[in-house]
């Protein structure tokens, strides 16, 4: 297996760099938190969100708080994996 | 490709550091609380010379204990309330909600080490040993400052180390209390403040 092949094509985006990283080192972070982090819109975070779920690579949960709805996200082991595989990857390629 | 790599490399490592820290604390909240305790030790001496010593009146000490305990509880409250408003903005300006995960992971490492504090403090004052409370709230502040280090700042830690430093040299020259927390609660702060301020704002 080359260098290459470890770079993991479902992270490319700046964005699901970012939500990666914010998981890796906290527990559930909520949307709006994770918003204010990345500075990026609502749909932009959703879609991103909705693909790395689909993946398996965060889980998602969705509450109610009084009357508002509340989404945060957890990274799952799957996606601690493949994110840290990921992250030596690059690193690698920095110091070959 | 390097540059990219290295530009990703750059916003992972600022993203988790962005996540997991509280920066919106600002230099300038230390340097207001390092003025206004300065204002209160002004005071204090000011009430001192008026009764030269916290002992001269073993038999009645209340109404002395009470005159510094409102001084102090009244420096307390306004250093906190300035601290809290120009944390606001600052967070505001960042555009980072002010509570979230970590602000509260930071604000519970606080509160242990400075409610026992409190505690022993108010045992001290029960038991009129109104000598050990300087010398024991700037060692629980140390404490609190040292273990707040990881959620904030990691400047705090050596903030913490100098209060420590301070609490345990008043508990072996019982007496100049005062002349400590001014130091530790008045300068300390300001010096402090000043330091994060440059380095951060």
């Amino acid at each position: 297996m080359s260098i290459i092949d470890a770079i993991n094509k479902d992270f490319e985006s700046r964005v699901r760099l970012g939500m990666l990283s914010v998981l890796l080192v906290n527990e559930w972070v909520d949307f709006t938190e994770m918003k204010a982090l990345l500075s990026i819109t609502d749909g932009n975070l959703a879609s991103h969100a909705a693909a790395l779920e689909k993946k398996e690579y965060l889980e998602v949960k969705k509450e109610f708080v009084g009357k508002k709805p509340k989404t945060s996200y957890r990274i799952t082991e799957l996606g601690r994996f493949q994110f840290t595989q990921h992250l030596n990857a690059l690193e690698k390629l920095m110091r070959p | 490709m390097n540059t990219k790599v290295s530009d990703d490399l750059a916003h992972i490592r600022s993203m988790m550091e962005r996540s997991s820290r509280f920066i919106s604390l600002s230099g300038l909240s230390g340097v207001v609380a390092g003025v206004i305790a300065l204002l209160g030790a002004a005071i204090g001496y000011y009430l001192l010379s008026q009764s030269p010593s916290y002992d001269t009146d073993i038999a009645n000490p209340t109404p002395q204990v009470v005159k510094y305990f409102s001084l102090a509880v009244g420096i307390l409250i306004s250093a906190l309330g300035s601290g809290f408003v120009i944390t606001r903005n600052k967070s505001k300006r960042l555009g980072l909600p002010l509570y979230t995960a970590t602000t509260k992971k930071m604000l519970w490492s606080l509160a242990v080490p400075l409610l026992c504090g409190g505690i022993f403090s108010l045992a001290l004052i029960y038991h009129e040993n109104f000598a050990y409370i300087a010398p024991v709230m700037l060692i629980f502040y140390g404490l609190a400052l040292c273990s707040v280090e990881k959620y904030t700042f990691e400047d705090v830690k050596y903030l913490g180390l100098l209060e420590l430093t301070l609490g345990f040299c008043n508990l072996f020259l019982l007496g100049y209390g005062l002349l400590f927390w001014t130091i530790g609660f008045g300068i300390l702060h300001i010096l402090y403040g000043l330091i994060l301020y440059k380095k951060y704002n």
